[in-house]
């Protein structure tokens, strides 16, 4: 079965709200692609029509060129992670995952491998009502694992993680994309991404604002910016300005400047007689990178609508 | 770009069938601990409730002192059981002699004609026919109760509860053949007179009988053939004429009353009398307690008047009348609507919970067929129902039974066929209940909704017919529209028509048959699951 997670023309209103506008994208075996975007752009929605739970109004997924309603062994085929809140409190988390093997023919071996992959095996056997938001995120990768599938989709699987569990969730992500299978993480928060996807599928209302490899998008919005560390910040910004660059104080004893290589930076200052301590090459951050993205896309959508 | 190998699983596939998704709702049933206790106090309701009847039943009556007194000083005696093990009415006079071997025995009925009570003679308290004196008890007006017979009778013997076979004229319903107490077929119709009279013939070939009649004795039609299995080789063969007491059901709020007016008496004068192979004389017996004047016969010139009171019929259990005393099966399975509204909280949890908190999404990501879903987890539910019933009922039947024979209590009686099928039918009810329910859930998605759906739609119905709350006429009808109507297969006592009683559901009797009634109660859960399942594969989950 080949591992590709495709969509194509999604569209979804719930009433009067167009919550899928014609998205269309695919998810690559081997990477971790992120789906970013605000609450409320569409990312859960995508996400659990690929699962069939919902119909979409037009438009198909499809994973591994079929649709998911006609697999006959869904989770070895996609492993998701919806909602980790989606359990029976009472019900013991090992439980929780044992039901959903016998649902796939799978027996409770593989239940405690998962319990083991995850993390959780001092935990297994409490209810998971008890569990904390950050283990009940591990109890849905386990059972998104359970069937050893080549393409996984998690929804939000940061929340609630402490930051040693972000780094173990981020660790995790990159395992499974180097055994090869497509990994599909959605977030709305750009930063959690940062070190681990390969690929970004950035959605805003209902629609694709891009698709793009993490290293093109970080190199398109760190542009040719310069950054100066500086205790003579006030004489410097004169001495850039009238070099023909744009200053920005960053912070300070640092500011960014676009618009002049970094070799004249050095010349004019040196000239001025200007001190400085450090001049590198600005490198963007995914965050900056995605509030870029989704600016010009706000501010073009501002545009169109007033246009129409 | 580096080549990315795809990767590929070396976990065996699982197999996907029906069975995965049945143990997967399975497994999800028996690891949330509070529905296993549910379960289990519907188990424990339903047995306790019988077991509670059985140890603490007891009876009062004012005795005729004033004291009142409890217990075995108030049990009426049990009345006789027929060959089928239900209680019977057995009372006739019977004008016979032996038939030994096969044969056969001929007459002809020319006259019917009885007494009633007098205006006068309504007696509400009546503790069965007293020391009635035919004529000399008031009984002044002439008339026939419509289930006065007379005709003639193969019998094994003249002990109260004997098996039978008859062929009769009925005074209100023409000929009829019965036997055994419960079965009945008509033939001729019309009532009899000298002018009209009617032939009736009885044949005995083995345990085969075969009872037929005529109008005119030349031309005979076969009313039915029938097996007594195990027949001795010489039967009493005769005549007989008997007469029901006087019984008006009257409508009330909260059921209806019996009211037994008092006895009745029917005489019968018949001729061409032959009994085949036999020349021996003829014995007149009543059966049952003799009692002065009740039955008597006269023979001259060939014709037979026959004169009795009584009757030979099945004895419908009466929660009014006189050993209404008595535990009935219904009785001791008065816990089944509390276990029912346990299962049904249980039944809504098994569908709602998984909505309430999103795990619907899982299952059904786990198995998109949808309709298969809601299948596997109508029969997990079903089946987990199902045993919950058969094992409380058979625990409140079967124990409750035990102390009450302990204590020397009596039980009406029923047959081992009945007690079976009231068990096994409280399994299904409660399991077609739990269907019903998870229907609703799926469809409603909220819990208390359901529940209290439910409770309106199976339980009040239910509540409102059997006690005295409402006109017996509404029950009647909530108890054939509504799912309610499935109760009806925990009706212990069958409702005769060919004898008068109250049969009320205040009484323990359902409109419809026990199957029937069941029926209407499946038919309501099919259209519910219909209703689940087109709207689980068109709804957004």
């Amino acid at each position: 079965m080949e591992a590709t997670i495709a969509v194509d023309g999604l569209r979804k209103r719930f009433g009067s709200a167009q919550a899928l506008d014609g998205v269309t994208f695919s998810v690559q075996p081997g990477q971790v692609t992120g789906f970013v975007g605000p609450n409320g752009a569409g990312k859960s929605t995508t996400m659990r029509i690929i699962l069939g739970l919902d119909a979409a109004d037009a438009g198909t997924a499809l994973i591994g060129g079929q649709p998911y309603r006609k697999l006959r062994h869904p989770l070895s085929v996609v492993g998701a992670l919806l909602d980790a809140g989606a359990l029976q409190p009472s019900r013991r988390a090992r439980n929780h995952l044992l039901w959903l093997a016998h649902s796939q023919g799978l027996g409770a071996k593989r239940v405690d491998e998962v319990i083991a992959q995850a993390g959780l095996e001092s935990v297994a056997r409490r209810k998971a009502g008890g569990y904390s938001l950050g283990m009940r995120q591990r109890l849905g990768i386990a059972a998104a694992l359970l069937g050893d599938p080549p393409a996984l989709m998690m929804d939000e699987p940061f929340n609630g993680m402490d930051p040693e569990g972000i780094v173990w969730m981020r660790g995790f992500l990159r395992q499974l994309a180097a055994e090869g299978r497509a990994v599909l993480v959605s977030s709305h928060l750009m930063s959690e991404l940062q070190d681990a996807a390969d690929h970004l599928v950035v959605i805003g209302r209902g629609r694709v604002i891009a698709d793009t490899s993490v290293a093109a998008l970080i190199k398109a919005a760190s542009g040719d910016r310069v950054e100066l560390r500086t205790a003579a910040r006030t004489a410097a910004t004169t001495v850039l300005a009238h070099a023909g660059a744009t200053v920005a104080v960053t912070g300070p004893d640092l500011l960014t400047i676009s618009g002049l290589p970094a070799e004249k930076v050095v010349a004019a200052l040196t000239e001025a007689g200007v001190p400085f301590a450090e001049v590198r090459a600005h490198r963007a951050t995914l965050e900056e990178a995605y509030m870029e993205l989704t600016r010009e896309a706000v501010e073009f959508r501002a545009a169109t609508e007033a246009a129409s | 770009m580096t080549t990315i190998t795809p990767y590929r699983s070396d976990l065996a596939p699982g197999r996907d069938g029906f069975a995965q998704l049945l143990h997967a709702e399975w497994t999800k049933f028996r690891t949330v601990r509070g529905w296993l206790i549910a379960v289990i106090i519907a188990i424990g309701v339903t047995a306790g409730i019988g077991v509670l009847y059985g140890s603490v039943t007891t009876i009062s009556c004012a005795v005729n002192n004033g004291k009142w007194q409890y217990g075995e000083a108030c049990m009426a005696p049990l009345p006789p059981t027929g060959p089928g093990g239900q209680p019977v009415i057995d009372r006739f006079e019977f004008v016979h002699q032996p038939l030994p071997g096969d044969g056969s025995i001929t007459v002809r009925l020319t006259s019917m004609t009885g007494l009633l009570p007098g205006p006068n003679a309504m007696e509400p308290d009546s503790t069965g026919p007293g020391p009635a004196q035919g004529q000399g008890l008031g009984l002044t007006q002439p008339g026939l109760e419509p289930w006065a017979k007379a005709g003639i009778i193969i019998t094994p013997g003249l002990s109260q509860g004997s098996a039978y076979a008859a062929v009769m004229v009925a005074a209100g319903h023409g000929v009829r053949m019965q036997w055994n107490y419960t079965a009945d077929t008509p033939g001729l119709p019309g009532a009899v007179s000298p002018g009209n009279p009617r032939w009736l013939r009885l044949t005995r070939a083995g345990d085969v009988i075969t009872g037929y009649d005529s109008a005119d004795g030349t031309h005979w039609a076969q009313v039915a053939t029938i097996t007594l299995p195990g027949l001795p080789r010489v039967v009493q063969a005769g005549l007989f004429a008997t007469s029901p007491d006087e019984t008006r059901v009257s409508p009330a709020y909260g059921g209806r009353s019996t009211i037994d007016i008092g006895p009745t008496e029917a005489i019968a004068v018949f001729d061409h009398v032959t009994l085949s192979g036999s020349g021996g004389a003829w014995r007149g017996d009543y059966v049952g307690t003799v009692q002065a004047g009740i039955g008597e016969y006269h023979q001259a010139a060939g014709q037979f008047t026959v004169t009795g009171a009584g009757d030979i019929a099945p004895r419908p259990y009466e929660r009014a009348a006189q050993l209404g005393s008595a535990v009935t099966l219904s009785d001791y399975l008065l816990g089944t609507f509390l276990a029912l509204i346990a299962i049904a909280v249980v039944a809504t949890m098994f569908i709602t919970g998984e909505y309430r908190r999103g795990l619907i999404r899982t299952t059904l990501t786990a198995s998109p067929r949808r309709g298969r879903v809601l299948a596997a987890k109508a029969i997990v539910i079903g089946a987990v129902s199902f045993a919950a019933g058969v094992l409380g009922a058979a625990a409140a039947v079967l124990i409750g039974a035990a102390i009450l024979r302990h204590r020397d209590y009596y039980q009406w009686p029923a047959s081992w066929p009945t007690e079976v099928r009231v068990i096994i039918g409280t399994g299904l009810l409660l399991a077609v209940a739990a269907i019903l329910t998870l229907a609703i859930g799926t469809v409603l998605r909220r819990s208390v909704a359901t529940v209290a759906v439910v409770l309106v739609t199976i339980v009040l119905p239910y509540f409102v017919s059997v006690t005295p709350i409402a006109p017996a006429v509404v029950g009647e009808w909530l108890l054939r529209l509504t799912p309610a109507a499935g109760f009806a297969i925990q009706q212990p006592y069958p409702a005769y028509p060919q004898v008068t009683a109250d049969y009320s559901p205040v009484s323990g009797y359902f409109p419809l048959a026990e199957w029937s009634g069941f029926v209407v109660l499946c038919a309501w859960a099919v259209l519910a699951l219909a209703v689940a399942a087109y709207l689980l594969r068109r709804r957004d989950a």
